[in-house]
């Protein structure tokens, strides 16, 4: 696989709209060409030679596109936009919107990402070393359309509203997690390995959340079902047991929320509810 | 200024000029016999196809509903961006664009006049504001009337000459253009939350003789009493209305009674009667599973009758937002899809809702729908008093007008769609077996000359002297393409005019705004006869007391609002 690599001369202050980083742009374009991408900053266009040296070799076909970005790219936003195959390594943070509405390839951030990290993503694969914050693999405001495939990993903590209107698809979290995950949910998976803030599934139709560490409580309109030794993500079976519950009732949804019964003795009550 | 356009192809239906090559001269805002070729500007349009500007008797471009539309949607604003340029501003939105880029994509289809549709005449003012937004563009406004609470007592009380005084009054004061109806007393009914009466008329759309409660007026009664104050007031265009039941399974047979209730009303040669996006109600069927076209029956009404028009409401298989007077049928629709929804209440006057939809080839009903506005238009044995519409953005916004318009010329693009859409809608239609084709000539009625003559405007929809010069430059030759095998052409070429001119000034060259003026707003001025206004007065001042949020003399909408204001004067009796 041939390998680009973009260093950032200095730091970048402003918000810079890097949606041309991505292997299919970057596809069969010699290192001078992918110097003259023109891309957003503020108000203003700039090339981007002008913000980072460039060196590597660029492959033909967008599968055979490594990009590795160094410095930190924390105001850079849509990295990796509709991508489609090829490879992104962030070797620091990232900012807003990475993998805008992916449908391939793979994105590896090191450091944190900023919110909306794969909102609307169709496929491919994220994965980060560090935190991401809000609305991570969401629809976009006004829109029902959340991330419908891929896959998402992110090996800190996460913020609030994560998967918002989700279709399918599998968001993992190992650390934390915020307010409200699952929101509005309609399918696909979204997997806590760490405790959650509570108000899971509020008002989901579909898919499943499912909680390993401590949650504050059930949102009222979740009714227990069960109690689940093991609770299956695509091939894996996660080990419990765990509390299910099914709801939001107040959209008469079909959507599963699962928590961990060992972290959460404060549910125990909930139990003679089983019919 | 003086302008020559240099051997175009010119339609022009008004004048009988059926793609003849020819020159059009334009001096002073109007076309005019000849111009001295050595002073004017020149325009070379060989090969090219000239129409006079388009004409839009029905798109929701202004007021509250639009803006309502905007901020439900997001996500219809950040997929569609246009920056701004030297001659343009800036704006966003794919079904509710921003007003500056209305007017901007308008005339690049080659659209000089657009009316919005309804707006009730509280928010009259809103809607004049917005106005000043949408450059180039003509516009006029009709105001919404068939819930309105002094028409529905003034209707059950038989006072029908204070009936026309108040619509005179309303008129003029909100500076509208036409009667507006929308689902007669039913969004009424729907304010008053009387979903037993809703009830009845959902469950049979055939009822129009229901009275409202409250009112005990019924909808037939509303149709005619407003239909009888047009004609009182001598309005330019007659009363535009939306039939109850709309988008109901079985809705095709209101539609028929709704028209034949002002048959008698009628006079020799002068339609009566305006149905609008008809497609929404021309369904057969009992529910969504029958469902099937009801275009046959309606059309068998609408060719053997004069005193009707309809246009077409034809569905693009899109992402848009529906937005309409008919606060019960968005409820409805809100409940059928689960999308967001938004409804609104206007005191005394009116209602509206809003529901985003996703028209999709695969779905039954979708397609079902797109095969009844085709039919509508391809049953239509007078061009003159059918109108090409989508109902903007309720079926398809507006910037898909040349897409519909290739349906209509051209089997093949008709089979290329129908070989995509549900086969069960297919198979429902007679779609496949229609092999008429409009012709540019019929095309450029259906979107110019007729939309002009029925809205009244004698200087638009058409090129002869003293017309004004709103002229559209398309950059394909009529005469030499083959419009049912290229319909991609034809299509291409009515996207992006290449030119467009409004009132002598070039617009839109190549597909570009390259100037941005602003256009006119209509208006009707009723003369009234003094006693009448008089003998209106005092239940004008105790209802505004009584009922308003606002003073009547606020009420009333200053000239000085009105972008270039135009009012037409219309004289009573
Ligand atoms: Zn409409």
């Amino acid at each position: 696989m041939a390998s680009i690599l973009l260093k950032l001369k200095a730091k970048v202050e402003r918000p810079l709209d890097a949606y041309v980083i991505s292997p299919d742009v970057f596809a069969g374009k010699s290192l001078e060409e992918i110097k003259n991408l023109e891309m957003w900053q503020g108000n203003k266009k700039v090339k981007l030679g002008e913000l980072f040296d460039v060196s590597g070799e660029v492959g033909q076909k967008a599968d055979d596109v490594s990009i590795t970005m160094e410095g930190d790219l924390s105001k850079a936003r849509r990295i990796g936009k509709q991508m489609m195959s090829g490879k992104i390594f962030v070797d620091g943070n990232a900012g807003l919107y990475v993998g805008d509405g992916m449908k391939g390839g793979e994105i590896h951030v090191k450091g944190n990402a900023d919110s909306w990290l794969g909102f609307e993503m169709k496929g491919g694969m994220i994965e980060v070393e560090g935190d991401a914050r809000d609305f991570v693999g969401a629809g976009y405001r006004g829109s029902k359309n959340g991330m419908s495939g891929g896959t998402i990993t992110i090996k800190g903590r996460a913020g609030s509203e994560v998967g918002c209107f989700m279709k399918d698809g599998i968001i993992r979290v190992n650390g934390d997690i915020g307010l409200h995950t699952g929101i509005h949910m309609q399918g696909g998976t979204i997997l806590v390995f760490g405790d959650a803030d509570g108000r899971m599934g509020s008002q989901m139709t579909g898919g499943k959340v499912i909680v390993a560490g401590k949650v504050p409580d059930i949102l009222p309109s979740f009714l227990i079902d069960d109690v689940k030794p093991n609770v299956k993500v695509g091939a894996d079976k996660i080990a419990g047991p765990f509390y299910s519950f099914t709801g939001d009732m107040m959209e008469g949804g079909n959507g599963k929320v699962f928590v961990a019964v060992q972290k959460n003795e404060h549910l125990k009550k909930k139990e003679a509810y089983i019919l | 200024m003086e302008l020559l356009i240099k051997n175009g192809v010119v339609y022009d239906p008004k004048n009988g000029i059926d793609g003849e090559v020819m020159d059009v001269a334009i001096r002073d805002k109007k076309v005019v016999d000849r111009v001295d070729e050595s002073k004017a500007y020149v325009i070379d349009a060989s090969n090219k196809l000239i129409m006079p500007g388009g004409v839009d008797l029905h798109s929701h471009i202004a007021g509250p509903k639009c803006n309502i539309g905007r901020m439900l949607r997001p996500e219809d604003h950040y997929k569609d961006v246009e920056p701004r340029t030297q001659v343009k501003r800036s704006g966003v939105g794919y079904s509710v664009p921003s007003s500056f880029t209305i007017g901007y994509r308008y005339a690049i289809l080659g659209y000089t006049t657009v009316f919005e549709p309804a707006n009730p005449p509280l928010k009259m003012l809103h809607c004049h504001h917005e106005f000043r937004d949408i450059p180039i563009l003509d516009k006029g406004c009709f105001v919404m009337f068939g819930n309105n609470w002094f028409v529905m007592e003034y209707l059950r009380d038989n006072k029908l000459d204070e009936c026309a005084a108040y619509v005179a009054w309303t008129l003029d004061a909100t500076k509208g253009y036409a009667i507006k109806i929308v689902d007669p007393g039913c969004v009424e009914a729907w304010k008053w939350g009387d979903v037993e009466f809703l009830d009845i008329l959902w469950g049979r759309p055939e009822e129009i003789d229901e009275p409202v409660p409250r009112f005990g007026v019924t909808s037939r009664e509303i149709v005619r009493g407003l239909c009888k104050v047009n004609k009182l007031l001598n309005l330019p265009h007659p009363i535009h209305v939306h039939a109850n039941g709309l988008g109901t399974p079985g809705n095709y047979q209101t539609t028929i009674d709704t028209m034949d209730c002002v048959k008698d009303l009628a006079e020799e040669d002068r339609p009566a009667i305006h149905m609008t996006h008809v497609q929404f109600n021309g369904y057969a069927g009992s529910d969504w599973i029958t469902i099937r076209s009801g275009a046959h029956e309606i059309m068998k009404y609408v060719n053997a009758n004069k005193h009707v028009t309809i246009d077409l409401g034809q569905v693009i298989f899109t992402d848009t937002t529906t937005m309409t007077g008919d606060g019960p049928f968005e409820y409805k629709l809100h409940l059928l899809t689960k999308n967001k929804w938004t409804n609104a209440d206007v005191e005394s006057e009116e209602g509206a809702g809003l529901v985003p939809i996703h028209y999709k080839k695969s779905n039954f009903v979708h397609a079902t729908m797109w095969t009844i506005g085709l039919e509508l238009a391809l049953l239509a044995k007078d061009p003159w008093r059918i109108f090409m519409t989508t109902d903007h953005p309720n079926g398809g916004p507006f910037t898909h007008y040349p897409r519909a318009i290739t349906w209509l010329m051209s089997k093949e693009a008709r089979k290329r769609t129908l070989d995509k859409i549900s086969k069960r809608a297919r198979s429902r239609s007679d779609l496949d077996n229609m092999d008429r084709e409009y012709s540019f000539y019929e095309i450029a009625i259906a979107t110019r000359a007729a939309n002009a003559r029925i809205l009244g405007l004698k200087d638009k929809g058409h090129l002869g002297v003293g017309a004004d010069a709103d002229v559209a430059i398309y950059d394909i030759n009529p005469r030499e393409v083959d419009q049912s095998r290229d319909y991609k052409k034809v299509r291409k070429a009515l996207s992006k005019a290449a030119f467009t001119i409004k009132e002598g000034e070039i617009v839109v060259k190549d597909g570009d705004i390259v100037k941005s003026i602003e256009g006119r707003t209509y208006w009707v001025k009723p003369n009234l006869p003094s006693d009448l206004m008089n003998a209106i007065t005092s239940d004008l001042t105790k209802k505004f007391r009584d009922y308003y949020t606002v003073e009547m003399e606020n009420f009333k909408i200053h000239d000085r609002f009105v972008t270039r204001s135009t009012p037409m004067p219309t004289y009573y009796g």
